[in-house]
């Protein structure tokens, strides 16, 4: 906190010196916002848009809505085969799967790297950093193949299973980076207290870890919520889907007449995401500032 | 450190003595390891393995895989579908991530000169980067970029003509590539933080040697930040390579119009899960991770001659 309000001061000594004019900050601002609106603008217009009748779509760049429309919404809901809440709960499922399981593997393989010694673990935590940047379409063909042959598809196994076994390695290594920053008098103390390597794990460093698992959590609620490639894949059975696919089904079962019902149902799908978003900025910050993920 | 950092470092000696001292218990690191090492032979390395002799033969899922040589690598050489999909990646990735980092990197030092809000401005920035992927925005760039979209809503009044962006294909390519670009947030986060470890006294210093706002940047803020440049750069490099949803949604998973969108990823679950061609598309797979693993490593080794290292 006091580096923080040190530096702030720095900066602050620093822009007084170079900025001649007073005038530089509110042009600054004044190019920052309107970037900000630029960027932001194309998704509040389709929230909007999904509140307006279908033809006026087309018609209306700006914000102002003139007849409220919210009957997109229902139209949308009901325009599959299922009604949308089967697919938000359907995408609850695998993402509470997927949080679950990478919050347990990712943080035991991390406490092992971080905190244990034993033979091999260098070459085993370069070959955890290599995986992190392995794209994931080199193992998807075989990946599907046996999946299918253990009669997973169309069960949201394919995309739980793997989490519970890490295979989200940048987890394990964002976990490793926060451990390591966990004093070991911590441990030490502990272990004169009688705590063996697993009391030490589940007493000391989980508990310490939490801004660690928040962050994972967070990180696997929007990505799993988000990812389409391996739900398309996995999920071809309609009472399957999940949001995206549906989504996605959506589209070609409409073929772009009914845009109103369809931003409906975008912003439904975007609306975790947001909450995510605004519940966790500060870990998702912090996530992405340290190991670079998205 | 940045994953990308602790890689580089580990061929590096560490000082001797340590770990020696250290009681090892290797039962425990295996056990509290299990889960990662299993995922890691099972949904990994197996099925790297299994791809790679996939590769080399012809399988369709029904009958068992047939042994067929390097035929499907010499299938590659003549597939005009394959070679058109490798220009528009490589155009898709080689336009958008410098103009993504561009954007990220100007943002990030406007942003870091402590102006007021600029927590508010960085989650703003940073929000379409967690939208970026999702099905949602493909398919609200869809209706922007269509012939009766926003953008040409928004033109028409001021007198150019509008056009269907995604249909054309001259330009459906450039709607994706606007669209990576918008996810700069990501990137701006990490040089954001990377901002915050250059010593305020070197500015300090240069400003009273007179040195000029573009002078301060050009020789402290660039040189001092190639190394977070660098780990940007790879990473988004990795990352543009494996593009797949907006395409896919956005071309209701053609690729279309006439192949402008069809992304490597995009033929590639074409030729295995929409044709069900597993050796091909394993060929293909494996085709893709020696191009990123190329790219990364000329990254790597090009970084000598750019990426400066304080320490």
């Amino acid at each position: 906190m006091t580096t923080e309000t040190l530096r702030t001061a720095v900066v602050r000594r620093r822009s007084a010196t170079f900025g001649r004019a007073r005038i530089r900050p509110v042009l600054t601002h004044l190019a920052l916002a309107a970037a900000a609106l630029v960027m932001l603008y194309p998704v509040i217009w389709m929230v909007v848009s999904s509140l307006r009748p279908g033809n006026e779509i087309f018609r209306e760049p700006g914000l102002l809505i003139k007849d409220l429309e919210i009957s997109n919404y229902r139209v949308g809901w009901n325009a599959l085969t299922e009604p949308f809440t089967r697919y938000l709960l359907n995408s609850a499922a695998v993402v509470f799967g997927a949080v679950l399981g990478n919050l347990v593997s990712c943080s035991m393989a991390a406490y092992a790297f971080a905190r244990l010694e034993f033979a091999g673990k260098k070459f085993w935590f370069s070959i955890m950093l290599v995986t992190i940047m392995l794209p994931i379409h080199v193992v998807i063909v075989p990946q599907y193949i046996l999946f299918s042959q253990a009669g997973w598809i169309n069960t949201f196994l394919p995309l739980i299973v793997p989490k519970f076994l890490a295979t989200d390695a940048f987890f394990v290594f964002l976990m490793v980076q926060f451990i390591r920053g966990i004093p070991r008098e911590l441990d030490e103390a502990a272990r004169i207290d009688g705590c063996g390597k697993a009391g030490i794990f589940l007493r000391v460093i989980l508990p310490l870890m939490v801004p660690a698992l928040a962050t994972t959590t967070i990180f696997t609620f929007i990505w799993t919520w988000n990812d389409f490639f391996s739900q398309l894949i996995y999920l071809t059975d309609p009472k399957m889907y999940t949001v995206p696919v549906a989504l996605r089904s959506f589209v070609d079962a409409t073929a772009s007449t009914n845009w109103g019902s369809m931003f409906a149902m975008s912003v439904v799908s975007l609306v975790p995401v947001f909450l995510a978003f605004l519940l966790g900025q500060r870990f998702l910050i912090k996530g992405i500032a340290t190991t670079g993920i998205k | 450190m940045s994953a990308l950092g602790e890689l580089s470092t580990l061929g590096r000696n560490k000082p001797p003595g340590q770990g020696k001292t250290k009681k090892r218990d290797n039962l425990a690191g295996y056990l509290f390891l299990t889960p990662w090492l299993l995922g890691l032979f099972v949904i990994t390395i197996g099925p790297m393995l299994a791809s790679l002799y996939l590769a080399f033969t012809d399988y369709n899922l029904i009958q068992a895989p047939e042994w067929i040589g390097l035929e499907n690598f010499t299938r590659m050489l003549s597939d005009q579908r394959l070679h058109n999909s490798l220009q528009v990646t490589f155009t898709y990735v080689f336009v958008s991530v410098p103009l993504q980092l561009a954007v990220a990197l100007l943002l990030a030092v406007v942003l870091d000169r402590g102006v007021r809000g600029m927590a508010f401005y960085r989650s703003i920035f940073y929000l379409p980067s967690l939208l970026g992927s999702s099905v949602a925005i493909a398919i609200l760039w869809k209706q922007v970029f269509g012939t009766e979209g926003l953008l040409n809503q928004v033109l028409q009044p001021l007198g150019f003509d509008g056009k269907g962006w995604i249909s054309d294909p001259s330009t459906a390519l450039g709607t994706l590539v606007v669209l990576n670009v918008w996810t700069f947030g990501a990137p701006m986060v990490i040089f954001l933080a990377g901002l915050r470890q250059i010593p305020a006294m070197y500015y300090e210093a240069a400003s009273v040697d007179g040195a000029s706002a573009f002078r301060r940047f050009r020789s402290i803020t660039l040189p001092l930040l190639t190394p977070i440049i660098f780990f940007n750069l790879v990473l988004q490099i990795i990352h543009a390579f494996q593009s797949f949803t907006q395409a896919f949604v956005v071309s209701g998973g053609t690729g279309g119009p006439s192949d402008s969108t069809m992304f490597y990823t995009l033929y590639l679950y074409d030729r295995g899960f929409g044709n069900f061609d597993m050796g091909y598309a394993s060929a293909m797979a494996w085709f893709l991770l020696v191009i990123i693993g190329v790219f990364t490593a000329i990254n790597f080794i090009a970084s000598k001659y750019w990426v400066f290292y304080d320490d």
